[in-house]
């Protein structure tokens, strides 16, 4: 019996792996299963990456009223294949002071602990590489390798801008990895599992068309927006992107990378978005699942991969509108705003849980949500007398 | 004794050796993870799943980037090339030597050591959540207690005392 | 010679190389750090006896080194913080530096 050709095509790559492996003894069949999974995930990710190099600085130039490039290929879209060839052909420096092995060893750590991300994050249905039980606590444990990298790479370097970068990079990311584990937290509460296939199986039903994605409850709503802004901080996208500020610190943690080592560091940083981008989508946006019931007809991994793109261009256009911030600014808006909503939050998701169903639930959830959010933004500030700022340093 | 266990195990004791050995502090932070890490896969390597992950989130992530955060700091510029131990480093290595001796015997002249792998799976989410909510859930208190007076604790430790009324 | 003993080796050469290092080096973040591999060496031999061990259902093991990580965590922090403190007293982390108590 041939399952229905809708199935067929959801299940290609499936399907398709399995042949392949099937051809081989049976000895290697499993190693050979994880091979192919990984040179899947490391050449559609890398290519992701190609793609988004075109679109972001194209999206900017059309938010900066210029055109962005537009001189490789058609419309300047093989461009990502100009830039590494340049980044291959460039001279490696290294300061003579540098230390050597960890200046070497930063960027290659940062990528791999990219790549281990993908390992748990299921792209479409039964194409999850492990269906881990502790999933999400994998992704934010291999997620702090990347905190060590930039470390790494900040001090190695021997000079005081990198290390100024690193160390306000270590500050962000710590600071906003509380919150980003908090948001998530929700929903794990409502699916009750650590495992993403499982957190994403949750939410593959419809009520009428309408899907069951947690971000269409009011906790999972304030969820999902509090992830995505630690999710910025995390990926040092802008408008945090403090730690590669180019008029204080010029480049930050990167400043002593030349070459396919600052090329790694680039890459390294858009796979981390892609990843936190991946999650979001995985924990609040149904992962792969169809966002009406009359559209299920799509392959699954279509769905993950168009979210994944509306997730970019998200950020794209974020970075493209709002100024970056100031180091205390930051700071205060981790400790004094997104953790306090976060804590709410966990709370306004254990009282959904335990009220009965229907529009007082709902209206309940969102007040819990909605007042705190003004006071903690505005309420609280508004009689406060701000001091004329002093220049201590800089008279 | 499997080569998995050998090479993890070796990859754990080269980075602690290298810890207590080197003489640049954050050499010695970064062989720290490395050993933090071996000891991590040793955990996912006998089915704490859940703990092994914790490992490295708490130790790699946390315990590691807080210590580099207080070597960077205190340390001064100018490096100084006296000795890395102590005047009594004779007597603590004897005494560290002495102490595996007598944890090695007990090991190894140990009836319980002998013991057969059993055949069970590992530790899943959901039992270890169901424990830490029911048999344990007053340890799981104190616990939050602890760490929330350790985090006032160390704030106010740490934090730089004011000057005068500026 | 099985695998428990195997872990547990591992263990103690662990403990030692963190009480080694506990007792012989000057920097007082060293030191700390010896005592945190001493700790976690006690929680491999929690995770290896509990998976070693007749009862594993009851996780007990698991929730020891749990337990352990936590309060691990809190006393780096403190231990830190403490360090921190000194040095802004003292101006250095060398435990032979600090004798200011010494007759």
């Amino acid at each position: 019996m041939t399952p229905p050709p809708i199935q067929q095509a959801d299940q290609i790559f499936v399907t398709l792996q399995h042949r392949v492996v099937g051809y081989l003894p049976i000895k290697f069949q499993s190693i050979a299963d994880v091979i192919l999974s990984v040179v899947a995930i490391v050449l559609v990710f890398a290519l992701l990456f190609a793609i988004t190099t075109v679109l972001e600085r194209k999206g900017l130039g059309r938010i900066q009223n210029r055109y962005g490039p537009n001189r490789v290929g058609p419309a300047g879209f093989f461009q990502p294949i100009a830039d590494g060839v340049k980044s291959l052909t460039k001279e490696d420096l290294v300061p003579r002071t540098a230390d050597q092995l960890v200046h070497f060893m930063a960027p290659v750590l940062l990528v791999i602990a990219a790549f281990l991300a993908y390992a748990v994050l299921p792209v479409g249905r039964n194409m999850a590489l492990v269906d881990l039980n502790a999933g999400v606590l994998f992704f934010f444990a291999v997620g702090t390798l990347v905190e060590l990298a930039v470390f790494m790479a900040g001090w190695s370097s021997r000079n005081k801008y990198s290390l100024l970068g690193a160390m306000r990079a270590i500050a962000q990311m710590i600071s906003y990895e509380v919150p980003l584990v908090l948001a998530s937290i929700v929903v794990i509460m409502a699916a009750g599992s650590l495992s993403t296939v499982a957190i994403v199986n949750m939410q593959t039903g419809y009520s009428g068309i309408w899907p069951h994605w947690f971000v269409l409850t009011p906790w999972g709503f304030a969820g999902f927006n509090l992830f995505m802004i630690a999710a910025t901080a995390e990926s040092n996208r802008s408008p945090f992107d403090l730690p590669e500020g180019e008029s204080e610190i010029i480049a930050g943690y990167y400043i002593e990378y030349s070459g396919f080592k600052f090329a790694l560091f680039f890459l390294g940083e858009y796979l981390g978005m892609f990843a936190t981008s991946g999650l979001a989508i995985t924990l609040f946006l149904g992962g792969w699942a169809a966002p009406f019931s009359f559209l299920t007809w799509i392959p699954s991994y279509l769905w993950f991969f168009a979210k994944l793109l509306l997730m970019i261009a998200i950020f794209i256009w974020i970075r493209g509108t709002l100024p970056r911030l100031r180091m205390d600014q930051l700071m205060n808006f981790a400790w004094q705003f997104m953790l306090p909503m976060t804590l709410i939050n966990v709370f306004a998701a254990g009282v959904w849980h335990f009220m009965p169903g229907g529009v007082i639930r709902w209206l309940v959830c969102a007040a819990l949500l909605i007042v705190p959010a003004f006071l903690l933004s505005r309420g609280l500030k508004q009689g406060k007398k701000f001091a004329a700022r002093t220049y201590r340093f800089a008279d | 004794m499997t080569a998995t266990f050998l090479i993890l195990a070796a990859i754990t004791i080269a980075g602690t050796v290298a810890t207590m050995a080197m003489r640049n502090l954050v050499h010695c932070v970064l062989a720290l993870t490395l050993g933090f890490a071996g000891l991590a896969a040793l955990y996912l390597q006998l089915g704490a799943q859940f703990v092994g992950l914790t490992q490295i989130l708490v130790y790699v992530g946390a315990v590691a980037i807080l210590a580099v955060f207080v070597i960077m700091m205190t340390q001064k510029p100018a490096q100084t090339t006296e000795s890395i131990f102590s005047s009594f480093w004779l007597a603590g290595s004897l005494i560290a030597a002495l102490v595996f001796a007598v944890l090695g015997w007990a090991i190894v002249s140990s009836s319980t050591s002998s013991r057969p792998l059993p055949p069970q799976a590992e530790a899943a989410v959901r039992p270890i959540g169901d424990a830490l909510m029911h048999r344990f859930v007053l340890p799981l208190e104190i616990m939050g207690l602890l760490l929330t007076a350790a985090l006032i604790g160390a704030v106010v430790v740490a934090m730089q005392e004011k000057r005068g009324t500026a | 010679m099985s695998s428990l003993t195997g872990y547990l080796l591992v263990s103690a050469l662990i403990f030692s190389i963190g009480l080694a290092g506990a007792l012989t080096r000057r920097s007082a973040i060293l030191v700390l750090i010896g005592i945190e591999l001493m700790l976690n060496a006690a929680n491999l031999n929690f995770i290896a006896f509990w998976r070693y061990g007749p009862n594993a259902q009851a996780l007990t093991g698991v929730m020891f080194a749990i337990f352990s990580i936590g309060i691990a965590a809190a006393e780096a922090a403190v231990g830190l913080g403490i360090v921190l403190a000194v040095y802004r007293h003292s101006k250095t982390t060398e435990l032979d530096r600090m004798n200011s108590m010494k007759g």
